[in-house]
């Protein structure tokens, strides 16, 4: 309940951002801020609450990504109805490879590269089809409407990805609060021991894949409709995939705030370097890298790890556990 | 259907990368078999590798073949240093946090290679360069011969240093029983590290005998981290045997998809068979159940 409560008041907070920035530059950081976390957040569940670690939420992401600009481009679709579509496509994406994984129990590090291979896959196909506009990539007609989804102020923008990150957050509080949460770290933190206690492994990270699918295709949406351009370097490309687990991994994975930190100290970096450095291509990615080395070699469990110490979170688990027994 | 006239000079080309392909992932499933990690920097090593022959040829004017003697101890220090300094230490008991902290490490490299050395892609000019030999009616690449022999040579000279030598009876006990090893006195880090400097030397030999027939770039590595994996999961994660057979195999299959299915469409082969070994056959092809 507390959570909830703290949840609320920050997406409030958050909600309110555009009447206070008027500056595009900055209201521009918020949107990539609250993105970011988006990503993040929907890479936390199944990693962060599932102990999945996916190399390649791109797959999600970009499915979402297409099938919005596809249906627009190639179909005259509207994007309303493409954002739910996006969000489902993503779903059965991650249907698909959630059921050829864990269905033979692949786990660690073989699944993240297989989730890895399955986002390679897609980038080829993407590039080689004509309905994604292959290499050349898909440009989605500028068409100023909210009932196009497209929007000529970045307030507007804002507070659409700021709905889908509620509702993102929303569902993680929800993981961390349910029965189907439970079971879902339970299996995370020793999948026997979950098993032996009639826990269905396989059923409840399934569920955690799609869940996670979903959310990733709604930011790939976000991304097709703010940006209207998309080729399959975009889409599919390791970048969407590095910086969504690099989110979590910074903020603290398995809590609920941590993308959320993560994306807000991923941005603060990031600009701070380009006032520093300036524009020199690479470089971000560099202090994106060495920041994904130092978290892991000497702060695994992420920022949120400094703020809860070690007290909170185990005990939980365990009383959680012990609940479910 | 194409006739023989096209598919034996495909094949014979596919045999050729992929016996390049392999020496890239002998290092990988050593590395793999010793320590139980993966590598993910492992194609961003690669690259670095690349240019050091790049530039000890064009500065130095080192022919590519003398840079054996160079580059691959070289390459064995750095990854003694990765493994001592960083790798090692990341792992806090879960794979992944390898898999992360190499994925950083390549990201790094990369990225900074991409700062250094621009993103053009370059290649060194050998007098052998067009030199060809005629193999069953089929002209192939004379460094490509090279690298195919080089790439058996490598892959016997690893076989019989894990054989015959201490180092090489240490890092077997390692890899079969961490405590036991430690208790007879082998100072596991210090073979963890010779073992992850061994695989890095391999991608060191690879770029020496890789340049001369490819180019060099700052994404070059990316291309064969997922078809280095792939050779490694078919062949078994491990297994020396089996890297060789998975390299040639999938540089035929790379050649053959290529021929059939046109440039683009070609790699999808290979992560199709990555997918269907990994769900089906984890072990891999030779490898033994776990």
């Amino acid at each position: 309940m507390r959570t909830l409560i703290i949840l609320a008041a920050v997406f409030a907070a958050l909600g309110l951002v555009p009447f206070f920035v008027v500056s595009d530059v900055w209201l521009n950081i918020a949107i990539m801020v609250l993105y970011s976390a988006l990503l993040g957040q929907a890479w936390n569940m199944l990693g962060g609450y599932g102990g999945q670690f996916s190399f390649g939420h791109a797959a999600f992401f970009g499915t979402g990504a297409y099938t919005v600009a596809v249906l627009q481009v190639q179909y005259g679709i509207n994007p309303w109805i493409g954002l739910f579509a996006g969000g489902l496509a993503a779903v059965v994406v991650a249907a698909i490879i959630g059921y050829s994984t864990f269905r033979y129990g692949l786990k660690g590090s073989y699944f993240a590269l297989v989730t890895l291979a399955f986002a390679e896959v897609l980038r080829i196909l993407s590039n080689s089809v004509p309905i994604t506009g292959a290499g050349v990539g898909l440009l989605i007609p500028l068409q100023v409407a909210p009932s196009n989804l497209q929007f000529a102020d970045k307030g507007s923008y804002y507070w659409l990805v700021w709905a889908m990150a509620l509702c993102a957050f929303a569902a993680a509080c929800w993981i961390g609060n349910s029965r189907f949460g439970a079971q879902l770290m339970a299996v995370r933190d020793n999948e026997d021991a979950a098993r032996a206690l009639g826990v269905r492994a396989y059923s409840v990270k399934l569920r955690a894949i799609m869940l996670s699918g979903f959310f990733s295709g709604l930011g790939g949406v976000f991304y097709a409709q703010y940006f209207l351009y998309l080729d399959p370097h975009i889409a599919y490309g390791a970048s969407v995939s590095i910086e969504s687990l690099l989110v979590p991994i910074i903020g603290g994975i398995g809590t609920l705030f941590g993308p959320l930190l993560g994306a807000v100290v991923l941005h603060a970096i990031s600009e701070v370097s380009r006032d520093l450095i300036g524009d020199v291509p690479g470089i971000s990615l560099v202090l994106y890298g060495a920041l994904l080395v130092v978290m892991v070699l000497f702060l695994p469990r992420g920022l949120a790890g400094l703020l809860i110490r070690r007290k909170a979170a185990p005990q939980n688990r365990k009383k959680q556990e012990a609940e479910h027994a | 259907m194409p006739d023989l006239a096209i598919i034996i000079p495909s094949v014979l080309n596919g045999l050729t990368t992929g016996a390049l392909y392999a020496l890239v992932a002998l290092g990988l499933t050593l590395i793999y078999g010793v320590l139980h990690i993966i590598n993910f920097a492992h194609g961003a090593l690669l690259m670095l590798g690349l240019y050091a022959v790049y530039y000890l040829n064009t500065r130095f004017g080192l022919d590519p073949y003398v840079c054996l003697l160079i580059v691959p101890p070289a390459m064995f220090a750095l990854g003694y240093a990765l493994q001592r300094g960083i790798i090692g230490r990341a792992g806090h008991g879960r794979d992944e946090n390898i898999l992360l902290v190499t994925l950083g490490l390549s990201i790094v490299i990369e990225n900074l290679a991409l700062f250094f050395f621009k993103s053009d892609t370059r290649i060194i000019d050998t007098p052998y360069s067009f030199e060809v030999v005629q193999i069953i009616g089929a002209f192939v690449p004379e460094p490509k011969v090279f690298a195919f022999i080089g790439a058996f040579v490598t892959a016997g000279l690893l076989w019989a240093l894990m054989s015959f030598t201490d180092l090489g009876r240490a890092i077997r006990a390692l890899a079969k029983e961490r405590k036991g090893a430690t208790l007879v006195g082998i100072n596991a880090d210090h073979v963890y590290a010779m073992s992850f400097g061994l695989g890095i030397a391999c991608l060191g030999v690879a770029a020496c005998l890789l340049l001369p027939s490819y180019y060099v770039s700052p994404q070059v590595g990316q291309g064969f981290v997922l078809i280095a994996f792939t050779i490694v999961v078919l062949g078994g994660m491990g297994s020396f045997v089996g890297a060789l057979i998975g390299g040639l195999f999938i540089g035929v299959v790379e050649a053959l998809s290529g021929l059939f299915l046109g440039e683009s469409l070609g790699q999808i082969g290979i992560f199709a068979i990555f997918i269907v070994v990994l769900i089906f056959r984890p072990t891999g092809l030779l490898g033994h159940k776990v």
